[in-house]
């Protein structure tokens, strides 16, 4: 599959960032995919901006609603998936959605327009291993990976989750939504290794990551770092120069500058 | 006519009724609700925890609460016997006591100190507060700024009691948005908190949880009925905006076939408009805070904000056992208007001296038109959930504008 390939290339950074599908708008989602493309980042979550993002925290949830009310919604984030692809974007691209939209879609209809965009894999945060086997079928099904989550939390369900995983495995750093965080909990690395042993596929590690300090710490217990509310804020605040065609330029370029100073003196996935 | 109780539906291994409930959770919490769920299973297995719990609703909540003859009201409506099931005469004043009882001490049991409640009308965290005052627990409220606003004797009340209020920002600013934070807190803080839901929502074993922490409701109403009467009644009605009140009535006549029963929902401005609050009447199936139910939603599937003047109505989804029940047939579900639950609280407020709750004057709307349509030897129950008092302000300016 395209995301296993992707981690196991070695000429890819182990990151994966998160940005918000329409925030500020979707033409400057659309430069930012071309932009981590570029910069060869492992995977892209493509963030479906919902009114209810229970798992997320200030940054990602304020997005979301400004997303939301700018009439961003599955379809057109679909719609920009295959947009990159037809500008030749070619990194794995995983699509990150509450349930709720993909249910009111339909599920298969969902998964067969999302391979048809170019999508790879799903990340949906409120549908546990318990809910989504259905889902994980349909989606293998397209060839897609249903991404599963992890929690410190999960304890003896760790193996059971990663045991049919596919594409990669997404661990949860510590209690609590998305955003940035100081300090981690304590056990987090016993609890990465211990995923990392059961796993199958590769594994990354997310919320609360933000600095390069964190990325090198973390990418000696997983593959790869999720990093989303980070980016996401520093687009919310660079959005006015993205969105002014005169001003775009600098703006990129420092979103540039933040992605390769994250992963700078870090070693590539071996 | 012996007094039977009936056994409560059980939500399967998946936590369904039907096709609805499950658990649509992040993966952080899905640890704490398999050990709520034993918790749960192992207290109501205990008869030390069931006789304790059996002790502070009598001596505490003052249960049972009375099955009143509505005289006045039944003569003025000139059909059916109306009986008010009196919920509102509970301490705190309404039905949630009962629920809130159940979880504090269920979570004193699973050695949690620390609970956490959402709240609309505040009555949930007015009866969360107090029972953490009694049962020496930490307590904080979530509470949308919306209702914060509205609902300010209540936000006192549960300060007073030594609760936290929390005022919610986010989103429409009432309960949705007040849950959706309580859920982030609780994601953060799985580890010594207990989540002290107020309705039968949220992921398995909630709503299963919580209807029979009120299905007590049902089972005094089913048994005085027929001490008064000799028989079952003809209609039990009662308001539904997450559904605790309604369902906890509505469990002990599921099998008794004869009797009709009746959820209302608060109708808003109206039901063609879309200012209202009618998620089973106008709602379509999705995930809501951790369950699959009927939800207000949007094409896309963003959930849509409600509206109703009962700020303990203002929600746009509900328990996912009403939904099995409302595919099933077994209940009707219908709706009440802003103003006729206005022109319900007036009516018996003059007929009978008791100011009933907006949310349970939605019931008592539609029991009146119910009541008229049947005879003097007919009888309808209405669950009278909760009392008025927090709702002076708002039934004031609503009837100003009638």
């Amino acid at each position: 599959m395209r995301i296993e390939a992707a981690f196991n290339s070695g000429d890819r950074l182990p990151l994966i960032p998160f940005i918000t599908a329409g925030d500020p708008s979707l033409e400057v989602t659309l430069d930012m995919i071309r932009l981590l493309d570029e910069e060869k980042v492992t995977a892209i979550e493509l963030g479906v901006p919902y009114s209810d993002p229970l798992a997320d925290g200030p940054v990602i949830q304020s997005a979301s609603e400004r997303a939301v009310s700018q009439g961003v919604t599955l379809t057109r984030v679909l719609e920009l998936a295959r947009t990159a692809r037809e500008m030749g974007v070619t990194t794995p691209l995983v699509l990150f959605s509450y349930y709720n939209p993909i249910l009111r879609f339909g599920e298969e209809a969902l998964v067969e327009r999302a391979r048809s965009s170019g999508l790879d894999g799903m990340i949906i945060p409120d549908l546990p291993w318990e809910e989504g086997r259905r889902f994980s079928r349909l989606a293998g099904e397209q060839g897609m990976d249903l991404i599963p989550l992890v929690a410190p939390t999960s304890r003896e369900r760790i193996r059971r989750i990663v045991s049919d995983a596919r594409g990669f495995v997404y661990c949860v750093s510590s209690l609590g939504t998305t955003g940035m965080r100081q300090h981690f909990s304590e056990g987090v690395e016993p609890f990465l290794d211990v995923v990392r042993e059961y796993s199958p596929v590769p594994t990354a590690v997310g919320f609360g990551i933000s600095r390069s300090e964190h990325v090198r710490h973390f990418l000696n217990h997983a593959d790869g770092v999720v990093v989303g509310s980070a980016l996401v804020r520093l687009i919310e605040a660079k959005g006015d120069r993205l969105r002014d065609s005169n001003r775009k330029e600098q703006a990129v370029a420092e979103i540039r500058e933040f992605i390769r100073d994250l992963t700078g003196n870090t070693p590539s996935i071996p | 006519m012996t007094v039977k109780t009936i056994k409560s539906r059980s939500a399967d291994s998946l936590g369904r009724f039907g096709k609805f409930g499950g658990r649509f959770v992040p993966e952080t919490l899905m640890t704490a609700l398999a050990e709520l769920e034993t918790g749960y299973r192992s207290a109501l297995a205990d008869a030390k925890f069931r006789e304790e719990l059996k002790t502070l609703l009598m001596e505490y909540s003052g249960r049972p609460t009375p099955l009143t003859l509505a005289q006045r009201l039944t003569e003025l409506t000139g059909g059916a016997r109306i009986y008010l099931k009196r919920e509102d005469l509970n301490h705190t004043g309404a039905h949630k006591i009962n629920n809130t009882l159940g979880q504090g001490l269920l979570a004193r049991r699973m050695g949690k100190r620390k609970l956490i409640a959402e709240t609309g009308a505040g009555q949930h965290g007015v009866a969360s507060a107090t029972v953490a005052a009694l049962l020496g627990m930490e307590c904080k409220v979530f509470m949308g700024e919306e209702d914060v606003r509205r609902q300010q004797l209540n936000v006192f009340r549960m300060e007073l009691l030594g609760a936290e209020v929390i005022p919610v920002t986010s989103g429409s600013r009432t309960l949705k948005d007040a849950t959706n934070e309580a859920i982030r807190h609780w994601v953060s803080h799985v580890e010594d908190t207990f989540y002290l839901i107020g309705s039968v929502v949220g992921p398995h074993p909630y709503p299963e949880m919580v209807r029979n922490f009120q299905r007590v409701i049902g089972d005094e109403t089913r048994s005085q009925v027929l001490e008064k009467e000799g028989r079952l009644p003809d209609e039990v009605v009662a308001c539904v905006g997450g559904g605790s009140n309604a369902i906890g009535m509505f469990t002990a006549f599921l099998e008794d076939h004869s009797v009709r029963l009746h959820g209302v929902e608060a109708a808003g401005e109206g039901i063609s408009t879309d200012r209202h609050a009618a998620t089973l009447t106008k709602g379509s199936p999705g995930v809501i805070h951790g369950s699959l139910t009927y939800l207000l939603q949007d094409e896309h599937g963003q959930i849509l904000p409600a509206h109703s003047i009962s700020a303990g109505l203002d929600y746009p989804g509900v328990g996912p056992e009403h939904a099995d029940l409302k595919e099933k047939g077994r209940v009707r579900y219908t709706t009440a208007e802003d103003g006729e639950a206005l022109e319900a609280v007036r009516l018996l407020s003059r007929t009978e001296g008791i100011l009933p709750a907006l949310e349970s004057a939605h019931a008592v709307a539609e029991a009146i038109k119910l009541a008229k349509k049947g005879d003097p030897d007919s009888i309808v129950v209405i669950c009278l959930s909760g009392r008025g008092d927090k709702d002076v302000d708002s039934i004031r300016q609503g009837l100003e504008g009638l």
